[in-house]
């Protein structure tokens, strides 16, 4: 399936390959760079690449391509997803996923990426397993490794490969029991420049920390599991029993992992939390444009809205601008013409706004584009679609555990045109 | 090594005759090396100089490891190679330094500093700098004790095996031997690896490993297996056939581990053997749910190839009503098809349902593989109208990374196509942001069209407005092209989308524009009779556009409708003969064009700019401009030559042509299977396998019909053949059973002459259960006759098996007497079941899966017997067990069962379902204040253990307890059973550990035997251990005490007082276990073990000495 890996950075420098069957020469990346080179941002950088003998299937993160080069048919979602469950571990065992973080810790990234693979085929891509045969590298192991001479690896087989919960290790101890759930939703919303909604659709995932002892087996209940249209689950989730009851059930992994992601049914209207209020124009004939940006808080049952972050991408037209935020900081870049302001924490009482004047092009013709506003935002302890976890308890286990529940809105992919 | 110890004695300098004798001897030997490696001759001097020195050094260095084999040894000896070969390029000596420091490093005696010189190595590797000098300083690390060193070497053997044949083999000795460790990973690993360094020549090792690995106890090295047939048919195509019955066998496991290995061995070696997947179709569908996610999506594909060829077309019925456009081209056909199917309504095969069903809940898998992968096998094999539960998940995976989106919409794009109806409701999650990759946009804009409809054409219409305002021009100009597919599907908007297409006209921005142009262009040609004012919009717009595509198009429309704007076409060429030198060529051809099309209609007001057109056409630079003038001029100016052809100039220049047709890029992308590279790049990629047609008639089903090893359920007569009771014919087809029962006896009794008890002792376990508990009377008076004449039996059940009506009263001919057999004595009737077993034995011969079928315990322990007689003489005989330990284990706790508590013990009696089995004893308790009904065993596991289950309990009243009896066939490993343990509304998982000593059972030996069996098991069948015991347990009896605790082992009278001996056998595959402890001076005791099954042996062990030593 996957034949070799070549990590490329944002400068166009392969900095790590790995093959999994015979060597695979780096001048397939060849075809990659002038990929790279036509297309117009990273991002546009086409995923899947036929060259002669090969098929490259790349993903960016982190400014990083991970290309995985092919030779034969394979589903495409396959490699993917497996790049992204690499970026993923790296992440997790790093804490960054950066080319100085890979070049650093080069063996223990050898080291996952020949269990992850056999033969090009994922053998072991759950963190839980993977932790079990190789230690992620702490400052203390690093230190303790050079003095003792001991090694990342494990001498043990993970049991978890072969029992039937191969997402959990076994033998967790902990001396504080705690399992912490964050329900995080996302609004995604396109509004239009009179400002009614265009779309708008909730996404949400429960995030999980769990550090139980043992083998707890838990369930968590919603007040209201039909807000739930569409559901995606951990394999430790017992589906048939979410069908039949609507109960999450599961043996947890041990540590942090997605319980589920999922969709609330786009029957349920989305209250909009903010609205913006904007007036930006060009004037045919003066170098001149005006920019005015006032945000308030809408529906947003009286919790704050918090870490605002505004940022728009101005047409090319406009040369500088000179503009005053009523709180907050604004940056405009001349060059990619990337206007953010960081509002921070919106006060019902004192609106924010930005207003003040653009300088075009002297000569040009008024941009003939509006530019659309990005809006980022956190709305702590509320859920927007109104879920509510009802109860969790856990069974199999004697000791009492420590429980949390934190509920979170953020702005997604939240879009206003302006024109 | 003696040698390399003396020298470690002497003085460094200082070499004694003797010893540089010897240093000499392996001297040669290390140069007859070079010589193989096709060294020049010339170097042999400096080499074996060299060679003397650095043999020195790496003999003293190494002799402090001691004991290493004598691969790692020729290892050592060649490393001089890569000094001298780095010596030779001069122009690397940087490079060639740093690997030097390397080298010694990894020469060095010190575990730290190998290991940093080999991660050192591996950095290099990973940069892909070329390390393969240091192969031979390396590669002697093989047998490394620390992990993590072993690891990186394997790491760096695995890079560089295929440039280093020759010195790679000598790691392969190391290999064989970790093949064979007691420790799963490390046989996993070092299969693993042994398969992956291609080297030709080791090709049958591999081959021998592989088969080796296949039937080993743990799934996880099995999967290895799997992995390794991949890798070994890359590096050797011929092995093909052999690897094929690899796969064949492993295709039977019922690990999930192993699953989805084997599938995708199956997809890379035989793909074309759809035969061998009948059988184990089923057993994968079940399975799939807890096979690993990466494991899911071949299997998922493999299946869908399967289902296209085994199935036939769910959509027969539908197509009449659903797919209107293509019966207008097949008309007659799906005439014929529709008779057919009002003649014989179309039933779906209940595998093809499994299939559907089994596969559903996946698409709630976190993996977006796995959900595409379940996609496109519904897209391919559901029936219509229960495509469209996949809408929402694809949906769903919109919201994943950039790369998915990308998949996920092309597969979107090319169903939406032929079905609107499945994404239209989900229309608004295809709008634009604009902060999505260029890709993505056109993509979603492709999907958007493909959705448009007269209903919603408006809300799309006034999205695709903002689109084109978009600051990425390239996407406003896709925009534009779909505003124009728009145009064409939807008549009812045509006018609406032109409208605003001549308005964009005006647009400030080039590439808009010209897309404009271009569109209106192929809109007008599709309805030119209404739009003159259209086209004379655009002359007027013409001297503002630069875009030559643009340009040229405004020019051809003038040309090709020249007669509806007589006035302003004379005027536009006119100004093009003003520009003409200065247009690019495309305009230029376009203007030669309008001249000649001109010049037809209107020569009067034209022939002069033309002709002066032309003129200047005919010396232009471009050959094909000078091409078409000439052409031109022949074809339209009358002279006397070409009269001929002047004539039809009106209807060549301006014939009537047909409409551009807009449509998708992705129309016919279907014709790929969706969801795989070949889909998403438009062309077949290497290996794609093609998604055959469904078969007109479907194939015979019966042949996924399963033997299945499951033991046969107890209720059998009671609800006749079904499926389960003999799962080897399907309850359906009785006829077709009942015969091929017949042959299998008949095929037995040809080896056989007492056939008839043989098999009704074979087919009796399945009903032992079920006779016991309902004891009916036609079962009973055959019984009798049958055990007070066994030799009748077999002439009888002929003429008997004609009569029945079920397969019960036959089988239970032998069982009564047997089972009550089993119960009382254990060593009646010895003659009569050797002669049953032996017929026994030829029967499970031919039934694929051994003997685990079905018999009774007494039976199958004669089964032993009898095999114990061919190969060896001992006649061992089950014993009663030694001790029960009356230990019990939580299967179920009352809070997890909610309320239903359930414990579990081994009583150590031998299974009265299956003599493979354990016997589990399982007590039921209440403890709610409801009374719990119809308790029972449901699902079992992923791992498909065989097990007997109790019977369903109907009711079990508050505060009370049941015990019932299943028997589980651990299949001689540790690995839990799981199951589910369910009650009317709920079912819990429960799973049951064994620990090593419960898969026994004991039996009895005379010392003499027991001495004669453990010489035929000696070497790796041995394993052994010395322990320091308690004081208390220097006694006899307490020894047998702790041992009979922890394995239920017979215990075999001794004639020496400090020597105790136990016998048993595995229950699976009865093997001999043979243990020994023999007390020592000063409370030491020596612990032997010896049993084929060296696994078990060294589990056991370790059981041992942990009891041994406490106690």
């Amino acid at each position: 399936m996957i034949h070799s890996l070549f990590l490329v950075n944002s400068s166009g420098d392969i900095f790590l390959e790995k093959h999994w069957k015979s060597v695979v020469s780096r001048s397939v990346c060849d075809y990659f760079f002038e990929a790279q080179e036509r297309a117009s941002e990273p991002e546009n950088v086409p995923p899947v690449i036929p060259t002669p003998h090969h098929y490259l299937i790349s993903v960016l993160r982190h400014r990083i391509y991970f290309v995985a080069v092919i030779q034969s048919e394979v589903p495409p979602l396959f490699v993917i997803e497996f790049l992204h469950r690499v970026v993923d571990t790296f992440q997790d065992y790093f804490g960054v996923c950066t080319e100085a973080a890979i070049k650093d810790n080069v063996v223990v990234v050898y080291e996952l990426l020949e269990e992850m693979l056999d033969n090009g085929f994922p053998l072991a891509t759950e963190s839980n397993i993977l932790k079990e045969l190789i230690k992620p590298p702490t400052i203390l192991r690093t230190v303790v490794n050079t003095i003792t001479g001991s090694t990342n690896v494990g001498e043990q087989l993970p049991t978890g490969q072969l029992s039937v919960v191969p997402w959990r290790r076994t033998g967790v101890k902990y001396t504080n029991n705690e399992a912490y759930f964050d329900v995080v939703e996302e609004i995604d919303a396109i509004i239009d420049k009179s400002g009614s909604t265009i779309t708008a659709e909730i996404q949400g995932v429960i995030d999980a920390c769990v550090k139980l002892t043992g083998m707890p087996d838990l369930t968590l209940s919603f007040m209201n599991p039909r807000l739930l249209d569409d559901v995606s689950f951990h394999p430790c989730v017992r589906f048939k029993r979410w069908e039949a009851e609507r109960i999450l059930s599961f043996i947890p992994p041990d540590g942090n992992f997605r319980l589920l992601s999922y969709h609330v049914s786009s029957q349920n209207l989305v209250a909009i939390p903010v609205y913006v209020k904007h007036n930006i124009t060009f004037r045919e004939g003066s170098s001149q444009g005006r920019f005015e940006l006032t945000l308030g808080p809408k529906q947003t049952m009286g919790k704050g809205v918090e870490a605002v972050l505004v940022s728009s991408q101005l047409p090319r037209g406009v040369l500088n601008t000179n503009l005053n935020p009523t709180q907050g900081t604004y940056t405009f870049d001349p060059v990619t013409k990337l206007l953010s302001w960081d509002v921070g924490k919106i006060n019902p009482q004192k609106l924010p706004s930005l207003k003040g004047s653009m300088s075009l092009q002297a000569g040009a013709s008024k941009p003939d584009e509006n530019p659309t506003i990005n809006i980022q935002f956190k709305i702590q302890q509320s859920a927007l679609s109104g879920l509510k976890v009802n109860r969790l308890d856990m069974y199999g286990e004697k000791y009492k555990p420590f429980k949390g529940i934190k509920y979170m809105t953020k702005a997604g992919k939240f879009q206003i045109a302006t024109r | 090594m003696d040698e390399g110890k003396k020298l470690h004695v002497h003085d460094k300098v200082f070499l004694s005759l003797p010893l540089l004798i010897s240093i000499i001897k392996l001297s040669t030997t290390a140069i007859l090396f070079y010589d193989s490696l096709a060294f020049h001759n010339k170097h042999f001097c400096t080499l074996a100089k060299r060679q003397m020195l650095s043999m020195s050094t790496n003999n003293l260095s190494y002799s402090d490891q001691g004991g290493t084999d004598s691969a790692v040894e020729v290892g050592q000896e060649t490393t001089p190679t890569s000094s001298n070969a780095g010596a030779g390029f001069g122009l690397f000596s940087v490079d060639f330094k740093k690997n030097e420091d390397l080298k010694e490093m990894l020469e060095s005696n010190k575990e730290s500093l190998k290991l940093e010189a080999m991660k050192r190595v591996v950095g290099l590797i990973a940069k892909g700098k070329n390390a393969s000098e240091l192969f031979p300083a390396v590669v002697k690390n093989v047998a490394s004790k620390n992990i993590e060193l072993k690891k990186l070497v394997y790491v760096y053997l695995v890079r560089y095996a295929e440039e280093q044949q020759d010195l790679a083999l000598l790691s392969i000795s190391t290999f064989q031997r970790a093949l064979k460790d007691p420790n799963q990973l490390i046989r996993a690993s070092a299969l693993r690896v042994l398969s992956s360094i291609r080297v030709p020549i080791i090709v049958p090792i591999m081959m021998l490993a592989i088969k080796e690995a296949a039937s080993d106890m743990s799934p996880y090295v099995r999967k290895t297996s799997a992995h390794a047939i991949q890798k070994l048919y890359s590096l050797d195509q011929d092995q093909k056939e052999l690897l094929i019955e690899v796969i064949e066998k492993l295709l039977k496991d019922k690990s999930t581990l192993v699953a989805g290995s084997v599938v995708m061995a199956f997809e890379e070696v035989c793909p074309d053997r759809i035969d061998l997947i009948h059988k184990n179709y089923r057993k994968l569908c079940n399975l799939l749910v807890d096979v690993e996610e990466w494991g899911q999506v071949v299997i998922i594909s493999m299946l869908t190839r399967y289902a296209r060829t085994q199935f036939t077309n769910p959509w027969k019925e539908e197509g009449v009503f659903d797919e209107r456009n293509e019966r207008a081209f097949y008309e007659s056909d799906e005439e014929k098809t529709r008779d057919e199917t009002e003649a014989k309504p179309y039933m779906m095969d209940p595998d093809h349902r499994l299939l559907l069903r089994n596969t559903k809940p996946l698409l709630q898998s976190r993996n977006t593989a796995v959900v595409m992968s379940v996609a496109q096998l519904y897209w391919h094999l559901a029936p219509k109208n229960e495509v469209s539960i996949i809408t929402k998940s694809l949906v769903r995976l919109l919201r994943s990374h950039r790369e998915v989106q990308y998949i996920v919409l092309q597969n979107i794009a090319t169903m939406s196509i032929q079905r609107k109806g499945m994404f239209e409701p989900y229309m608004k999650s295809f709008y634009v942001r604009s902060t999505d990759a260029t890709h993505i946009k056109s993509l979603k804009l492709e999907i958007l069209t493909s959705l448009a409809n007269e209903a919603n054409i408006s809300t799309i219409l006034r999205e695709f407005q903002t689109y084109v305002k978009s600051q990425d021009k390239q996407f406003a100009a896709g925009t534009i092209q779909a505003i124009g597919r728009c145009a064409t599907n939807i008549s009812e908007v045509t006018d609406t989308c032109l409208n605003g297409l001549v308005l964009l006209l005006s647009n400030r921005d080039e590439t808009v524009v010209a897309e404009s142009v271009v569109v209106i262009r192929k809109l007008l040609q599709i309805q030119p009779t209404q739009h003159s004012d259209i086209i004379k919009h655009m002359a007027q717009l013409f001297d503002n556009i630069t875009v030559p595509m643009a340009r040229a198009s405004i020019l051809w429309l003038m040309g090709e409708y020249c007669e509806r704007v007589p006035k302003i076409a004379p005027d536009v060429l006119r100004k093009m003969a003003k520009s003409f030198t200065s247009e690019e060529d495309i305009v230029k051809l376009q203007t030669v064009n309008l001249a000649a099309k001109l010049y037809l209609t209107n020569s009067k007001q034209t022939k002069l700019l033309t002709q002066y057109i032309l003129n200047l056409g005919k010396y232009d630079q471009n050959y094909d401009i000078r091409d078409r003038t000439r052409f031109i001029r022949q074809l339209i100016v009358p002279n006397d030559k070409n009269g001929a052809l002047s004539k039809y100039a009106h209807r060549i220049l301006l014939a009537p042509k047909p409409a551009p047709v807009l449509e998708s890029a992705y129309k016919d992308r279907d014709r790929y299977q969706l969801g795989t590279l070949s889909h998403t790049i438009n062309t077949k990629a290497s290996g794609y396998l093609e998604l055959s047609d469904w078969p007109a008639v479907a194939p015979d089903q019966s042949v996924r019909n399963v033997e299945v090893i499951e033991p046969v359920k107890e209720w059998a007569p009671s609800l006749g053949k079904t499926g389960k009771s003999k799962p080897a014919k399907s309850s359906d087809d009785k006829f077709y059973s009942d015969s091929g029962e017949e042959e299998e006896e008949k095929g037995s009794g040809s080896s056989s002459s007492e056939d008839g008890s043989s098999s009704s002792s074979e087919e009796s376990g399945s009903d032992a259960e079920s006779h016991v508990q309902k004891n009916s009377s036609q079962s009973s008076e055959e019984s009798d006759k049958s055990s007070s004449q066994s030799e009748k039996s077999s002439s009888e059940s002929d003429s008997e098996k004609k009569e029945r009506k079920t397969k019960t009263p036959l089988q239970k001919k032998t069982v009564k007497p047997t089972a009550k057999d089993s119960d009382s004595d254990e060593n009646g009737n010895i003659a009569k079941e050797a002669n049953s077993s032996s017929a026994e034995e030829s029967y499970s011969d031919s039934d694929s899966d051994s003997e685990s079928d079905s018999d009774t315990h007494t039976d199958s322990d004669s089964g032993t017997e009898h095999k114990k007689e061919t190969k060896s003489k001992a006649k061992p005989k089950v014993s009663g067990p030694a001790f029960v330990p009356e230990k019990s284990h939580d299967l179920l706790h009352r809070m997890t069962g909610k309320g239903l508590s359930a414990q579990y013990q081994f009583p150590r009696q031998p299974c009265l379902y299956q003599p493979t089995m354990v016997s589990v004893q399982i007590s039921l308790t209440n403890t709610t204040d409801h009374p719990l009904e119809q308790i029972h065993i449901g699902d079992r596991s992923p791992t498909g253990l065989n097990m007997h289950c109790f019977n369903t309990i109907e009711c079990l009243e508050p505060e009370a307890s049941v015990t019932v009896f299943m028997g589980i066939d651990f299949n001689d490993s540790t690995q839990a059973a799981n199951f589910q343990l369910c009650t009317k509304e709920d079912h819990f998982s429960v799973s049951i550990q064994p620990a090593i000593g419960e898969l026994l059972l004991p039996i009895t030996m005379t010392e003499l035997d027991f001495r004669k069996e453990k010489g035929k098991l000696l070497g790796m069948n041995e394993s052994s251990a010395t322990i320091t015991m308690a004081a208390e347990n220097m006694t006899s009896q307490p020894i047998s005490r702790p041992v009979a605790t922890v394995a239920n082992l017979g215990v075999v009278p001794s004639s020496q007082g400090n020597v105790h001996r136990f016998a048993g056998k595995t229950a699976s595959s009865r093997a001999v276990v043979l243990v020994t402890v023999e007390l020592r001076e000063s409370s030491t005791a020596l612990i032997t073990i010896n049993t084929e099954k060296s696994v078990m042996g060294s589990m056991l062990l370790r059981d041992l000495k942990l009891a041994l030593a406490q106690a």
